[in-house]
């Protein structure tokens, strides 16, 4: 084995935005590769599954692993790197937290296939053909991966070492990550690589004491420039998300909407956001209270858990196996 | 190192073993669960010998953790922490599991019972082996006290504190001190003069030299925390120089200026704009009304200030602001009475022989604008025939649901009064007689003899319109009469209304001001209805009086001496012990985002401009848990209550459904597929 580290970087169910979020460090890529033997990075280079079966175990010093856990194949990678890796990562929202994969718990795998198959107005399908595991064609038998009922995150697959979070990553944090890796300066494993606080630390704006009488959504007002967007009413989720960012969105006065995650300790994003939105609320009458909320936040799904159904304590919405009623769906999916 | 559990269950008699199988229950925890060494059930845990119980396995087999199930902490928690401590183990590593509220006063199948008190025991043993060692702290108090409000309840804690020595500030919101009790003719059921037996002690305040007493004067502020209030006081501009004044009244006199007397007159005499409320008003200083006063609408006059021996008259004078240190808080602020108005078919407002009780009680008093002349609105006329109806806004629920406590006897009072200086017909109207206290069925007994009519049924309506000989000029009071099951239609010349008592249309507003709460009527919340009436869930702040809900003067007088008995224990115990389950800001979590800032109920939470993070005082918070669950970013943490201590009761509590820490998959999928 050479001087040089080995690294792999490897994406599941995700948009590739990681993966160009790790360009995104720029120049400084060649210090990476100066560092590292990079043995595998699909999205980049060529590379073979079979090459990295037949690697010992943690041959590979570091692996970057984005994206959550959706089909049978991404569960296989997910256990391959686990088992290769001295250090595994789940790098960016999907593989922490599900991301906007993991909206799709928020359904179920059969109203996806009906959508996708046969409902949507672009599809052509008049036999109504489903994808299959197993296809016998003449050449042999054909397989595909099998799809989940439910979107994983990556450390509900495998044991995780590390978390970057951010959808994507900041390339700045990025380089810290690394820097941190290469510097064996590194939090005890299990931990997340980031801020210790929230986005409202890095934000400019001024703050008060908050009272609300009405959620905006953000068409509905040109925010004033210096005053905590949550005082205007937008519903900014900075207050729970990890900073990391450098509070990006708020400063330029669009709302937070938390792809950092939730700050360090913090179970369940959504429910932190609701409890702290409930609470400054500003009225004591439930029916006023009622469409303070049903006006101002149509999608609470949407708003709150955006980023992190898939981890969060709700997971999915419940199954008829488990004891939820078809009726549940039906409303989850007009809702 | 594993800790060793002690597992108690209580039989509380046959409460709890009546339904719960408290043996098997005993057995089950000591077979089945993680780190219970021991595991007993016993008659009465609460005993001596059940204390002793704890005490000798703490001892005897190194207890590092306890357990007991059998009533509400609210009961016993703190016996069986003192039974820890006792000891010698932290009294904070105990828990309680409510075996008999939450189970077997509430479960009627004793198997479930059972089951469910098992798992009660499971959360319970879960939960105390994450509990931390907590030490409460000890604050000094400082011997200062302020009351507010100096009605009879307000009058009563100050002399009481002042006689024993410590020094009071006495703020009252109007220019003199004295409360309603002042306005009052005669006090029930003794009859002695209300003025009489009160002017006595307003004068001792005044020349007290432990008591400092700042009228016209409103509590601005408050901050700090038991034994340790900082308060701001604004004394609001007199015009009158206090230092020169001698209260001679000359500037009174001259005046020329008279408004209706809307507050102690009740709004049927006068006051002239430079005013004492009454001749005996402490402190002696006029105020001058600024909204009223001729130089301030026209910019000439100044009689006052011409006519004034010692120049006490300042024009220029401001509102000022006065800062104290202050260690316990009593709040004596006192009733008003209910809008007559709105309830229109008794014609307040519109008829104009029907009175209010406490325009009634200005009429008959001999200090008042008729010198105690019963007399129509004409002010000359004599009624002959007087109907007083009860319950005005009172148990009436479009209004107060509550009974307003008073009403029965100030009408037996009036009624009373009516006959003797008058001799006319009295007929009261009332829903029930309710004269519950010392002497008081023996007025009503009197009144009776008396000749006092008494129709039971509540009022449909105070009418001019006259259908029957006889009724015409009068005013004809309908109502059913219960008792006999009929309509009757009475003719009177007058109407007494008996004003439901109301809590003050800001006491919503003072209660937050001093981290205390109200009922839904508006009533401040006492610490507990029977045994603890005068304290409240902040520490340092007492109520006393009417403010707490209606009273009469004797059950005001009490508690009063009561919220003063209580503030001298803690100004003789020397300092106060602050519970150690508090919340905690976490600085380097915190984002200073300021959600939690408008929510403590005990204004417990500061924010920092400088540091930009908000911190909690500790001394204040009472550990209730409400910033800890809207804190966006989890900075804050409860002591006692952490994520972990809560997930572990739960995981506890769920020992049948979920094996050890890990969560079941939501749904199995099928084994991977290789790629």
């Amino acid at each position: 084995m050479s001087e040089k580290g080995v690294l792999a970087l490897y994406w599941a169910a995700s948009c590739g935005g990681c993966e160009i979020a790790v360009l995104g460090i720029n120049e400084k890529i060649l210090d990476v590769a100066a560092a590292f033997d990079i043995v595998f990075w699909p999205c980049v280079l060529d590379g073979k599954v079979r090459d990295i079966e037949k690697m010992d175990d943690k041959s590979i010093d570091l692996c970057f692993f984005n994206g959550a856990i959706r089909t049978s194949e991404q569960e296989y990678m997910a256990r391959l790197m686990r088992q290769k890796s001295k250090v595994l990562v789940a790098f960016g929202s999907c593989a922490q937290e599900g991301c906007i994969p993991g909206l799709a718990n928020a359904t179920t795998k059969e109203a996806i296939f009906q959508t996708a198959y046969h409902d949507t107005p672009s599809t052509v399908n008049p036999d109504g053909i489903r994808p299959q595991t197993e296809t016998e064609v003449a050449e042999g038998t054909l397989y595909l991966p099998f799809f989940y009922e439910t979107v994983k995150t990556l450390g509900q697959t495998v044991d995780v070492d590390y978390y970057l979070p951010g959808c994507p990553p900041e390339p700045e944090r990025i380089w810290d990550a690394i820097v941190a890796i290469l510097e064996n300066k590194l939090p005890a494993p299990g931990s997340v690589i980031g801020a210790e606080t929230t986005v409202c630390d890095d934000c400019p704006r001024t703050r008060d004491e908050k009272k609300i009488k009405e959620f905006k959504r953000t068409w509905e007002i040109v925010p004033d420039p210096d005053i905590c967007l949550l005082e205007q009413g937008l519903v900014c989720c900075g207050i729970a998300t990890r900073a990391g960012c450098g509070a990006l969105c708020p400063t330029v006065g669009s709302p937070c909407i938390g792809c950092y995650g939730p700050n360090e300790g913090v179970e369940d994003f959504g429910a932190r956001m609701m409890t702290a939105l409930a609470s400054v609320i500003d009225s004591d009458d439930p029916e006023e209270i009622d469409r303070i909320i049903h006006e101002g936040i149509p999608d609470p799904i949407g708003t709150f858990y955006r980023f992190s159904l898939a981890h969060s304590e709700l997971r999915r919405i419940a199954l008829p196996a488990n004891g939820g009623s078809d009726a549940k769906l039906e409303t989850a999916e007009s809702a | 190192m594993a800790e060793r559990v002690g597992v108690y269950i209580c039989h509380c008699g046959s409460n709890i073993a009546g339904k719960v199988d408290v043996e098997d229950v005993s057995q089950w925890a000591g077979e089945e669960l993680d780190n219970v060494v021991i595991s007993r059930d016993y008659e009465f845990m609460c005993s001596s010998l059940g204390q002793e119980l704890i005490e000798d396995d703490i001892k005897n087999e190194g207890l590092t953790r306890v357990v007991v199930g059998a009533c509400s902490p609210h009961l016993h928690e703190r016996t069986f922490r003192k039974a820890c401590s006792n000891a010698g183990l932290n009294p904070y590593l105990c828990q309680m599991a409510s075996l008999r509220e939450q189970v077997s006063w509430v479960t009627e199948d004793e198997a479930l019972a059972t089951a469910k008190s098992k798992a009660m025991i499971s959360g319970a043993v879960e939960r105390v082996q994450l509990h931390e060692e907590l030490e409460p702290t000890e604050v000094p108090v400082n011997p200062h006290s302020l009351v507010v409000g100096g009605g009879i309840a307000g009058i009563q804690t100050a002399l009481e504190l002042a006689n024993s020595g410590n020094p009071v500030i006495l703020v009252e919101r109007e220019p003199s001190i004295g409360g309603h009790m002042a306005q009052f003719d005669k006090t029930f059921p003794t009859l002695d003069c209300s003025a009489c037996i009160l002017t006595p002690n307003m004068s001792d305040v005044s020349s007290h030299p432990n008591i400092t007493l700042l009228s016209y004067s409103e509590v601005e502020e408050v901050t700090g925390f038991v034994g340790n209030f900082h308060v701001r006081i604004r004394k609001k501009a007199r015009y009158v120089i206090e230092e020169d004044c001698t209260g001679c009244g000359i500037c009174i006199e001259k005046c020329p200026k008279s408004v209706i007397d809307e507050v102690f007159e009740a709004g049927i005499g006068y006051r002239k704009s430079i005013y004492r409320p009454f001749p005996q008003a402490v402190p002696k200083y006029p105020v001058l009304d600024a909204e009223t006063c001729i130089y301030f609408e026209k910019g000439t006059c100044k009689a006052c200030e011409k006519f004034c021996p010692t120049n006490a008259i300042d024009f220029e004078q401001k509102d000022t602001f006065i800062d104290i240190d202050v260690g316990n808080i009593i709040l004596a602020t006192g009733y008003d009475t209910f809008d007559s108005r709105k309830i229109p078919q008794y014609g307040y407002g519109r008829l104009a022989n029907v009175f209010t009780s406490l325009e009634f009680e200005r009429l008959c008093n001999a200090a008042g604008p008729t010198n105690g002349h019963i007399v129509l609105r004409d002010g000359v006329t004599t009624p002959k025939s007087v109907a007083i109806i009860h319950c005005v806004g009172s148990r009436d629920t479009r209004f107060n649901a509550h009974c307003s406590a008073v009403c029965c006897m100030s009408a037996l009072k009036f009624g009373h009064l009516v006959i003797e200086k008058t001799g006319a017909e009295v007929h009261s109207f009332y829903t029930d007689m309710r004269p519950s206290f010392k002497d008081y069925e023996e007025f009503y007994n009197r009144l009776l003899e008396e000749g006092m009519h008494f129709t039971r049924g509540r009022v449909a309506e105070v009418t001019e319109a006259a259908l029957q000989p006889g009724e015409e000029g009068k005013l004809i009071i309908q109502v059913e009469d219960t008792l006999i099951g009929r309509q009757r239609r009475i003719p009177v010349d007058m109407v007494i209304l008996m004003t439901a008592l109301e809590p003050k249309p800001d006491a919503r507003e003072v209660g937050l001001k001093f981290g205390i709460s109200c009922s839904m009527a508006g009533w401040f919340t006492e610490r507990h209805p029977k045994l603890d009436p005068v304290a409240t869930m902040t520490d340092g702040i007492f109520i006393a009086g009417a403010c707490q809900g209606p009273k009469d003067i004797p059950a005001s007088v009490s508690q009063g001496a009561a919220a003063a008995a209580r503030v001298l224990g803690m100004i003789m115990k020397g300092a106060v012990e602050i519970e150690p389950i508090v919340a905690t800001i976490h600085e380097e979590r915190c984002s200073g985002c300021r959600i939690c800032n408008t929510l403590c109920p005990f204004n417990a939470i500061d924010y920092l401009e400088d540091k930009m993070v908000s911190v909690i005082n500790q001394a204040l918070c009472k550990g209730c848990g409400t910033c800890v669950a809207a804190c966006p970013a989890q900075a804050i943490t409860g002591a006692h209550y952490s994520n972990e201590q809560i997930f572990a009761e739960i995981e506890g509590l769920l020992f049948d459904v979920v094996q050890g820490n890990g969560a079941k998959p939501v749904v199995e999928e099928p084994e991977a597929v290789p790629a």
